[in-house]
């Protein structure tokens, strides 16, 4: 029997959180159809976490010198979800000398996704 | 002594919002006295996402929220004062703090704003049985040893809890290397978002399982597993429903409460539900002069709704010293009803309200498609549907000011009407 | 399993393999006591204890009750004991500052026939002349306690009763012990005890090997496995574990003076008590475990405990509670203390069966085993010219008039950093018991002597800072500092260095 392509996807862009139902179905412009959502913020991205989902990963590097051990940073975009353990793997041989400014661009363009890692705290240097 | 006009007690979100406020609305001596190293307060450990989004709509971390509040603070040349420990706060707005570098310090204000934010509950306050042994952490402890000290807390890893920061180290330790195995949840429904329910749990298949407990912990000298069991509607454990876990480590999620020593100390009345100051529409507690805002009042989800209340009390306490407020105003006494659990703030002088009222608020369970209703002494003063409420989302109402001052009611409540509640 | 910081204070004349006057086996309450007043002596001692602190076994996980006397009989050593032990508690607490406070206590009768059982105590308090204890009218307790059940038909006041902080009283008495030249050997498990022409050799876990020429069993609900390796089997020791809760602060007016139930056919009651800290103690019930570790609380037990105690105080916020903790009764087959030689072996003293009230009785106790020394050793023994019975005390900062604060902080800035903030614990107080003569060496050692943790959030926020504190003073990684025993390792490895997960 034929079964299209089906994905179970809870909406996170809003509280509500719908459970979506994302169908393959190559009529629609998108070329996916999705049920079970409130609103037109759903429909997007639920196709959007089937088709290429991405996220925010924030964490930690070395740093010396400074107040603390280590200093938090994130990646400035969302990069596709699959990336999130190859980064932590990346970012875990960064050692960072103190002072560093919030912003500051950490590791740039990881993976080539143009998305540059950056400081997400500004941290002096103490003797 | 040394005199101040306004002191803020913490430094934190609620305590930098306070001091520039205060300063902005013309407080000329202002002082934050904050016990760590630096400050920014627990944000400075909450190197996630998800914070500021109602105050700079975009989405920042913990610590670039904080930072963007020191800046200003310091740009407005507010004078703060770290490692300075708060002893004492009396009645008569004196204040008894330590520090390395003063020594002793006793200052007289004006007015007192109390910032000083929530502590977590512990194994204690649960009662769960077994063994006491090393690796069992509360969620906070191990998110300041992983993020801020870099040091790993366990290898194998259960989460007692489904509030937002248990979900969030679940999300930690495993991009760190350990291996989450299950996070139990008491109630029927998770106390955390639902985005980082799916963020932090689904994307690193974690389970969650809903009306669970731990019912054992094994281990003599370090946690070598926990058993944990489904729950009946009295919360009991069940036998037959046990699961048993092979881990290092249990994290603790199971509430915050707000740190209300200080609060104590000076004879402020407290809330039993929130375990927080009563306070009134400026902030106010129940002794002249001396406000609070933030997580000492009530514990919050969102760190915007912290800056906006806490914006609310500086601006207060400056027109307090300024002699601006009224004080012998008639009262409104706001009030939870049905379906909420408490309401914030309890008293209103509608006389000293700008242009909108902002009543805070949680209910007590999961509601779809209800109505949150408020009343002024029966009368419908504010009335909106809400598609999906839950315990673990602050809600926010605003009343218009003018209203009240026309109609001068005795009491506002604040209750759900209609809608289904849900469980999970 | 990996190595914390875990030294032996002194040891050199063991390092060296001479001969000690006396061995100590076990570092409770009973073994620091025996410790402290053979040190008044010309004596070489050792006190030899298996895990990583003082005070880490049934010391550490009592009721904390310094009992008037009346309740345990006249005719049985315990009872002489416990009704000699209370009053030497003053003079211990002023020469060694450790918290003791005299509240007295009550014993509750809800019936007929638990007033004749009060009745009966009184009997017995008379013939051992414990002072003051009197019959009070219901009417009277109402008046005096208002939280106490109105189901109460009268009482048994005891003025005498009193409260004291257990390890803090233990490792007072091994640190004035060690100041006065007795050593302390911690990790150091003694697995066989051989009779030697001159004495005893005893031999470790660790594969080192102790002579001594006398031997103290005071090794807890152990003390029939020592007795046992030396000597012919008279007795057996059951562990019997009593399960706690402890409430926080806020709730310690509730009661203010020790709260008894009558003891009936169906056990002794359970007792609510302040603690020396201002604390509530809620416990404990009695249930034999066959296993001598199993500290474990249990849920049903817990029930039990709360459902007993809310018969004395019927509004007890147990929603209060921040802590649940059980210890374990050294339940002698004998029913009463050992207190003497074995009897084939008269060099090797036993101090055994030490179930409640040992604590209350241990200085007597103490006294009794010194006699028992001498005889061993040959006669009087002479008494060191330069004992110091002082312990050099320690500053409170929380309990400090601020006057005195802001002098503490003029003499060590460290005074005014807070460690912990629910009880006021400052840097300056924790680095001195890592630094005393039986200093601490892990969390709950520092937690044991200095409080950091002891309160309502139970370590959460100064764990971190207790841990930083100990790698500093000791030179150590904070990845090494143990809660407890060796096995207690708190962090696993720096973060970015594991492999694997979700
Ligand atoms: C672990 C955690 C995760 C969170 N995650 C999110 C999130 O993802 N998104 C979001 O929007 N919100 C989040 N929140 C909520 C938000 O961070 C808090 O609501 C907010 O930080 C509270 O601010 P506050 O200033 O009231 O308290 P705090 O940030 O706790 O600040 C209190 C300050 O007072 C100081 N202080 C206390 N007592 C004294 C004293 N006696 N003397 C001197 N100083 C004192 C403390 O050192 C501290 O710096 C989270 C909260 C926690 C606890
Ligand atoms: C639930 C409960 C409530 C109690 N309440 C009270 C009360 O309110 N009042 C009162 O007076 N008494 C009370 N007691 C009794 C009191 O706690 C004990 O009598 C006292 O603590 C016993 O001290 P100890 O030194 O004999 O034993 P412990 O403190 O157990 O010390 C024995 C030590 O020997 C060590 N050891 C054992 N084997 C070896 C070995 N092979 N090598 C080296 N070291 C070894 C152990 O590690 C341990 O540290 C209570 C007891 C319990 C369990
Ligand atoms: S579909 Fe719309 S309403 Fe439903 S959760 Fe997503 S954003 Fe919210």
């Amino acid at each position: 029997m034929y079964k299209p392509e089906e994905h179970n996807v809870i909406c996170t862009v809003c509280p509500i959180g719908c459970r979506l139902t994302v169908i393959r179905e190559e009529h629609e412009p998108d070329g996916y159809k999705v049920i079970g959502g409130v609103c037109k913020r759903g429909e997007k991205f639920g196709v959007k976490e089937v088709t290429d989902p991405t996220r925010t990963v924030t964490s930690t590097v070395a740093i010396e010198g400074g107040l603390l051990p280590r200093l938090p940073v994130r990646t400035e975009k969302d990069i596709p979800k699959h990336l999130n353990y190859e980064l932590m793997k990346l970012i875990s041989s960064v050692k960072l000398q103190a002072p560093v400014k919030i912003g500051e661009v950490v590791v740039a363009n990881v993976f080539d996704t143009g998305v540059n890692v950056i400081a997400t705290r500004s941290m002096r240097a103490v003797k | 002594m040394q005199q101040y006009e306004v002191v803020i007690v913490g430094g934190g979100p609620a305590g930098l919002a306070a001091a520039i406020e205060a300063r902005k609305n013309g407080a000329q001596s202002v002082v934050v006295l904050e016990r760590d190293r630096e400050l920014g307060g627990i944000l400075q450990q909450c190197i996630h996402h998800g914070f500021g989004l109602v105050v700079f709509n975009e989405e920042l971390t913990g610590p670039e929220y904080a930072e963007r509040f020191i800046d200003e603070l310091m740009k407005l040349g507010i004078e703060y004062r770290l490692e300075t420990m708060v002893l004492e706060v009396n009645a008569d707005k004196t204040i008894r703090a330590i520090s390395p570098n003063d020594g002793m310090i006793e200052i007289q204000a004006k007015a007192i704003v109390l910032n000083m934010g929530c502590r977590e509950r512990t194994r204690g306050a649960i009662a769960i049985p077994g063994f006491r042994p090393a690796g069992v952490f509360s969620a906070g402890t191990a998110q300041r040893f992983v993020n801020m000290e870099g040091y790993m807390v366990g290898k194998r890893v259960v989460i007692l809890g489904s509030g937002d920061i248990g979900l969030i180290m679940a999300r930690r330790m495993a991009l760190e290397g350990a291996k989450v195995l299950a996070v139990a949840e008491i109630m029927p429904y998770s106390g955390g978002l639902t985005r980082n329910i799916v963020q932090c749990l689904h994307d690193y298949d974690i389970p969650l399982y809903l009306s669970h407990t731990i019912t054992e912990v094994r281990g003599k000298e370090r946690v070598e597993g926990v058993t944990i069991a489904e729950v009946d509607e009295n919360r009991k454990p069940m036998t037959g429903t046990e699961k048993h876990y092979d881990c290092d480590t249990l994290l603790l999620s199971v509430g915050l409460i707000p740190e209300n020593e200080l609060s104590r100390g000076a004879g402020i009345q407290l809330d039993p539900v929130t375990g927080g100051p009563i306070v009134n529409e400026a902030m106010e507690t129940s002794v002249s002069g001396i406000f609070a805002s933030g997580n000492v009042v009530h514990v919050h989800d969102l760190v915007d709704w912290v800056t906006e209340e806490s914006r609310r009390a500086g601006a207060y306490a400056a027109r307090y010293v300024q002699n601006k407020l009224v004080e012998d105003a008639s009262v409104i006494a706001s009030r939870p009803g049905d379906g909420i659990g408490y309401v914030v703030p309890h008293k209103v002088r509608p006389e000293n309200l700008n242009d909108k009222l902002a009543i805070f608020m949680r209910v007590k369970e999961v509601f779809h498609d209800a109505k949150l209703v408020v009343k002024a002494d029966g009368e419908v003063v504010y009335s909106r549907k809400k598609r999906h409420m839950a315990p673990g989302e602050m809600e926010i109402v605003q009343v218009d000011a003018q209203k009240l001052k026309d109609l001068k009611p005795a009491e506002l409540l604040v209750s759900v009407e209609g809608g289904e509640t849900v469980h999970v | 399993m990996r190595s914390g910081p875990y030294n032996h204070f002194t040891g050199s004349r063991m390092k060296r393999g001479e001969m000690y006057d006396v061995v100590i086996i076990g570092a409770g309450v009973i073994g620091c006591g025996i410790a402290r007043e053979l040190s008044r002596y010309n004596l070489s001692i050792l006190i030899l204890e298996k895990e990583g602190d003082v005070a880490d076994g049934t010391t550490k996980a009592n009721s904390a009750i310094v009992h008037a006397g009346f309740d345990a009989y006249h005719k049985t050593v315990n009872g002489q004991m416990n009704a000699r032990g209370n009053p030497m508690y003053d003079r211990l607490a002023a020469e060694l500052d450790f918290p003791f406070q005299r509240i007295g206590s009550l014993v509750l009768a809800f019936s007929e026939e638990e007033l004749v059982s009060l009745r009966e105590l009184i009997d017995n308090a008379h013939v051992l002349k414990i002072p003051g204890v009197e019959m009070l009218a219901p009417e009277t307790v109402h008046a005096k306690h208002a939280n106490l059940s109105q189901e109460v038909r009268g009482a048994l006041w005891a003025p005498t009763g009193a409260i004291c902080g257990p390890w803090e009283f233990a490792i007072a008495l091994a640190e004035n012990a060690v100041e006065n030249g007795a050593e302390l050997a911690l990790n150091t498990q003694v697995t066989a005890i051989q009779k030697t022409d001159a004495g005893f050799r005893l031999s470790t876990a660790a594969g080192g090997s102790i002579e001594s020429r006398v031997v103290v069993n005071a090794a807890g609900v152990y003390a029939d496995i020592i007795h046992n390796m030396v000597a012919e089997p008279f007795f057996e020791i059951n562990a019997k574990r009593g399960q706690y809760f402890l409430l926080d602060k806020s709730a310690g007016d509730i009661v203010d003076t020790v709260i008894f139930q009558a003891p009936t056919k169906a056990g002794k009651g359970v007792l609510v008590s302040p603690t020396v800290h201002g604390n509530i103690i809620v416990g404990p019930d009695a249930e034999y475990v066959e296993d001598r570790e199993d500290l474990r609380t249990t849920g049903p037990q817990l029930d039990f405990v709360r459902q007993a105690a809310r018969q004395s105080v019927p509004n007890i916020p147990f929603g209060m509670n921040i802590t649940t903790f059980a210890g374990l009764r050294a339940e002698s087959s004998t029913r009463d203390f050992i207190i003497g030689p074995a009897e084939d072996v008269p060099s090797f003293i036993n101090a055994a069966g030490m179930k409640s009230p040992g604590l209350s009785a241990a200085p007597a106790v103490a006294e009794e085993v010194v006699k028992h020394v001498a005889v061993a050793l040959g006669g009087e023994l002479k008494e060191r010219k330069d004992f110091n019975p002082h312990r050099r005390p320690a500053a409170h900062f929380a309990e400090s008039s601020p006057e005195k604060q802001a002098e503490l902080i003029a003499t060590d800035p460290r005074f005014a950093r807070i460690v912990c903030r629910c009880e006021y614990v400052t840097e300056a107080e924790v680095v001195d018991v890592i630094h005393r003569k039986v200093g601490a060496r892990s969390v709950d050692g520092v937690k044991r002597r200095a409080r950091p943790g002891g309160g309502r959030c139970q370590g959460g926020f100064c764990s971190p800072r207790v841990m930083e504190i100990l790698a500093r003073e000791l030179g150590i990684d904070m990845g090494d500092v143990v809660k407890d025993g060796p096995g207690s390792y708190i962090l696993t490895g720096r973060t970015k260095a594991v492999e694997g997960g979700n």
